[in-house]
């Protein structure tokens, strides 16, 4: 593992102001206040945890997936990384993180690319991007499917190589270890936990994970 | 072969136009160094557009070269790459900003400069994205033609100088209806500190059918059934 800056957090589980189990499947849209953390612990293991998040003072400024890791100048995702949106704006902070790999260039999984990637006949298997839609279906927020640019996938290890290969490879999470981010901004987060059965991403068994915020 | 249009984009300069499916759009970089940054989007459903992830996923691959297709949201095939000079083009990097434009190269106004003001990509995307009854939430990860962002283990990102050579050339096949948008901005993470002032060429040709013998569409498996998603869908219209 290279470039992993290892940080456990200080917070106390017993303090935080929102604790609940998302079971694999699941969508969660939550806002965050500045200054709140938010914790996504990952409960059995090796689940990637798609996720992605608004600018709720302008929702039109999504998460900006390569803004991120052009101005740090690093694809992987660690404590002390800036998560930005598209124009560039810090949105939130890592500040604690305990397995050093987080996905930048993946995406979300979808009935369309799971045609794409594995065979026609898997367009059924319930998928990352459904779960995001059926959450702005039932939101107020006027985030729609044109706002679903390129996410974050929390605890999942998609190496790159040098020569130019990406894969997807078995995560290097493990139980009860998680990954912590401060709100510099007021901002929405949008989740699903990873329903994906096709590739190593979740271990072939996906899992629940835990979601803490703090004041 | 039968030149539909051709066009030089001056250094800094931004375009965007609706081109059908089915023609070849031919790109030449007339100096060094050269980054054409360029988004696509599905003219029948602009929320249907070019995406970084499902096209690298699927091809399992962080950089793009003949061969390679170009892939929407929806899993099917926009554009493919059948002829390349170079070996590699980038889309994990995206485009310049007005910050990162005036922090790198001094900053410039219209007032100032006149029509010589350095141009950024956030910019040049905006503006076109508006033009086609879009807006800066509609921005994704672009792909930069000529450029190469290689990543070391440690995830660091490189830009690789003088990978492109005046007289590079890499030419794309429209696969769907599109609006496509092009900014000849810097690439983010090229070092040089004089703003690059590199035209490129673009000419727009009339392709041959695609059948199933066809480079792209074997290049991979995953190729292969993006075609079939992109065949269905214009079955389906009856276009």
């Amino acid at each position: 593992m290279y470039g992993f800056v290892e940080k456990e957090s200080d917070l106390r589980i017993e303090d935080a102001v929102y604790d609940e189990v998302l079971d694999a499947g699941l969508g969660w849209m939550h806002e965050l206040k500045p200054g709140q953390s938010f914790r996504i612990l990952d409960m059995e293991g090796n689940q990637a945890v798609d996720t992605t998040f608004y600018d709720m003072t302008n929702p039109e400024d999504h998460y900006g997936a390569v803004q991120t890791v052009t101005m740090q100048g690093n694809i992987y995702l660690t404590t002390g990384s800036i998560l930005r949106a598209e124009s560039g704006k810090p949105l939130l902070e890592i500040t604690a993180d305990k397995t050093g790999r987080h996905d930048t260039l993946g995406g979300a999984c979808s009935s369309q690319s799971n045609t794409v990637r594995y065979a026609r006949e898997k367009r059924y298997m319930h998928n990352c991007r459904d779960s995001f839609m059926l959450q702005l279906a039932d939101s107020d927020v006027d985030i729609r499917k044109r706002d679903l640019a390129p996410n974050i996938n929390f605890f999942m290890n998609v190496p790159v190589t040098k020569e130019g290969g990406l894969k997807f490879d078995d995560g290097v999470s493990a139980p009860g270890k998680y990954v912590e981010m401060k709100a510099l901004e007021h901002v929405m987060v949008l989740i699903s936990n990873c329903p994906q059965l096709n590739n190593p991403c979740n271990a072939y068994h996906p899992t629940p994970v835990r979601l803490l915020i703090w004041d | 072969m039968q030149k539909i249009w051709t066009k030089e984009f001056k250094p800094g300069e931004k375009w965007s136009g609706l081109i059908g499916k089915g023609k070849y759009i031919h790109f030449k970089a007339l100096g060094d160094n050269a980054n054409l940054s360029v988004l696509m989007y599905n003219m029948r459903d602009t929320s249907e557009r070019y995406n970084m992830p499902d096209t690298l996923k699927a091809q399992y691959t962080s950089h793009l070269t003949r061969g390679n297709v170009l892939m929407s949201d929806n899993g099917r095939v926009l554009a493919s790459i059948v002829e390349d000079s170079l070996g590699w083009h980038d889309s994990i990097s995206g485009y310049t900003t007005r910050l990162l434009t005036d922090e790198k190269y001094g900053k410039t106004t219209y007032q100032e400069q006149g029509n010589d003001y350095y141009r950024c990509g956030e910019e040049n995307f905006k503006v076109e994205l508006v033009r086609n009854n879009m807006g800066k939430r509609d921005l994704v990860p672009c792909v930069n033609l000529f450029s190469k962002v290689y990543v070391e283990e440690d995830g660091s990102m490189h830009y690789e100088k003088d990978h492109c050579k005046a007289g590079a050339t890499v030419t794309l096949r429209t696969e769907m209806d599109m609006i496509f948008i092009v900014s000849n901005t810097p690439n983010p993470l090229d070092p040089s500190k004089e703003y690059p002032s590199v035209p490129v060429t673009m000419e727009v040709y009339d392709a041959p059918p695609v059948d199933l013998t066809d480079e792209c569409v074997n290049y991979r498996s995953e190729n292969y059934r993006a075609f079939e998603n992109t065949w269905d869908y214009y079955n389906l219209l009856g276009v």
